[in-house]
């Protein structure tokens, strides 16, 4: 257990120091390249605004992804029960996704002027149900038939064998799918708070540090928003654990 | 006994009442064809089987002839384009929870312990066992085939006769009538399917029930059937129907040593040109009797 956290630990001082190294070595001016000790007198100064901001974040963030979890968990139901739906669904699901989101993000903030949470959340939706409507989908077609017969000969209904046997199949992928999702639906509500600012979220803190050319700031908030994707996807990484560490016991 | 084309009406129409009255599985003229891109695929023709209470009919043919087929529609998971499915004198139009069934992958969830995996018809099958209860019977069955103290293990923690073995007690557990066995053997190596060869015929003296057990291995069939059926190539029909009687007659049980009679011998012989014109061109071309 002390090693688990030992060692991470100890690679991210060993990358803090190098980076240190790297910038005094070269020489680097801060606005080239801030170096870790230029970025504690800029926690220090804005220390109240990292916290603020970074809440708002947090929180778009997670709403953002329980949305997506909640609407790409039915699509992907749908899609992975019947196969019409599925042959239907799955173009325009692609055609969807590949569209870039930093051209959606002025379409929605047009769409619902000055609903800035919402219009965040939207977009941290958006970028990221597709890794999970596709994971659920294809966990549910690719069950064995099987599988399914061994509780369907017992008269057992659709429902069972989707709590008994779908569902709980269907998990590692799941899980698998969030931790890229969590990571989407980072970017989705940075890309919201950099392009159509509007005074919110760390994203709001990156543009007010371009502004006033304060780049040891910039440098800071990058480190931030990073802090928080590791706390978001550990989050993910301990709740699969608890629900679906079985399958990690299978593999080895 | 051959399996003829039946008339509508007659004399036989009394002998399949009465059959299925006894009988606790019988396959009254079933035909039966699937769906494909290339347009039907008839699978099963004319097919009639019928297996007598607490009996133990093996079914042999030529690979790909339908007998998983048979075996899903038998257990209710489809139904026939043609005639008739009986168990215990009911016709079968949907599953029912009297039939136990194991298939050649022995199909345990990964993400439940040995004893959750067996106790899971339980908690599907209608039944007035406490939890104490359900978890003695299948400690019991699983103490039976050799698991007793694998438990609290995971699938992947066991050995493939092992899983194979959790996977007949889940077929047990609910104390079904009817024991639906799809080549559950298949995938062992010799030792090991003979060790749950033995286990089969202890479960049975245990507690009795019917079974139904599609197997390639005509050693298998003949060591633990009462009766082997010959299924014809596809389209399958019953071809040939052998009674086999190769318990000692001291009246002790049957062992792996009595495989090895002439009589047991003559058998295997009699199967394996039966297969042989199974598998040939004309399937349905020499029909014999015993
Ligand atoms: N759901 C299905 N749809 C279309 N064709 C099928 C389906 N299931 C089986 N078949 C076809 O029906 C035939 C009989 O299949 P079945 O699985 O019953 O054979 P089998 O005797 O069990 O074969 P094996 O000896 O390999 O286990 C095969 O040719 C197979 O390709
Ligand atoms: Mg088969």
């Amino acid at each position: 257990m002390l090693r688990k956290i030992a060692v991470p630990l100890g690679a991210v001082l060993v990358f803090l120091v190098f980076w240190e190294w790297l910038v005094w070595v070269n020489g680097w001016p801060n606005y080239k390249m801030a170096s870790p000790s230029d970025l504690i007198p800029a926690y220090a100064k804005f220390w109240d605004l990292f916290l603020i901001y970074g809440w708002q974040t947090l929180w778009r963030t997670v709403a953002g992804l329980l949305l997506a979890i909640i609407v790409g968990v039915a699509i992907g139901m749908v899609m992975g029960l019947s196969k019409t739906v599925r042959d239907g669904l799955y173009p325009l699901l692609v055609g969807f996704n590949a569209i870039p989101k930093a051209t959606v993000v002025p379409v929605v903030a047009l769409m619902f002027v000055g609903a800035h949470d919402m219009n965040t959340i939207l977009i941290a939706f958006m970028i990221s149900f597709f890794p999970i409507a596709v994971s659920i989908s294809i966990g549910l077609s690719t069950l064995e038939p099987e599988y399914r017969d061994i509780l369907r000969s017992l008269g057992a209904s659709r429902f069972t064998i989707f709590r008994k046997i779908a569902l709980p199949k269907t998990l590692p992928e799941f899980f698998g799918a969030l931790k890229v999702a969590v990571t989407l639906a980072f970017i989705g509500t940075n890309l919201m708070e950099i392009v159509e600012p509007h005074g919110k979220g760390l994203g709001h803190l990156f543009d007010s540090g371009k502004i006033s050319a304060d780049y040891p700031l910039m440098f800071a908030v990058l480190i931030a928003l990073a802090v928080l994707g590791i706390l978001l996807y550990y989050v993910v990484v301990l709740l699969e654990q608890i629900f679906a560490g079985w399958a990690e016991r299978a593999e080895t | 006994m051959v399996a003829a084309k039946r008339p509508s009406f007659g004399p036989c129409t009394l002998s399949i009442l009465s059959s299925i009255l006894t009988d606790t599985i019988a396959l009254d003229s079933v035909t039966h064809a699937y769906d494909t891109e290339s347009g039907k695929l008839p699978v099963l023709n004319d097919l009639s089987i019928k297996v007598a209470q607490n009996a133990f009919t093996a079914v042999v043919g030529p690979s790909g002839c339908g007998k998983s087929t048979l075996t899903r529609l038998i257990a209710g998971l489809m139904r026939p384009d043609e005639g008739t499915v009986w168990l215990a004198g009911e016709q079968v139009r949907s599953p029912r929870s009297t039939v136990g069934m194991a298939f050649q992958n022995p199909v345990l969830l990964e993400w439940r312990t040995i004893l959750d995996n067996v106790l899971l018809p339980l908690e599907i099958v209608k039944n007035s066992l406490s939890r104490s209860q359900r978890e003695a019977r299948a400690k019991d069955l699983l103490a039976l085939v050799g698991l007793a103290g694998f438990e609290d293990k995971r699938p992947s923690e066991l050995s493939g006769g092992m899983r194979q073995r959790a996977s007949l007690c889940r077929a047990l557990v609910h104390n079904p009538d009817v024991l639906i066995l799809d080549e559950p053997f298949g995938a062992l190596d010799a030792f090991t399917r003979e060790d749950l060869w033995q286990a089969m015929h202890d479960l049975r003296r245990q507690e009795p029930f019917t079974a139904l057990l599609i197997t390639h291995d005509l050693r298998e069939s003949i060591f633990l059937a009462d009766e082997v059926v010959v299924l014809s190539g596809r389209p399958a029909t019953a071809q040939y129907v052998l009674s086999v009687d190769i318990d000692p007659t001291n009246g002790s049980h049957r062992t792996l040593d009595d495989l090895y009679t002439p009589g047991a011998s003559e058998m295997l012989a009699t199967l394996r040109e039966q297969i042989r014109i199974a598998q040939g061109d004309a399937p349905k071309a020499a029909p014999g009797g015993n």
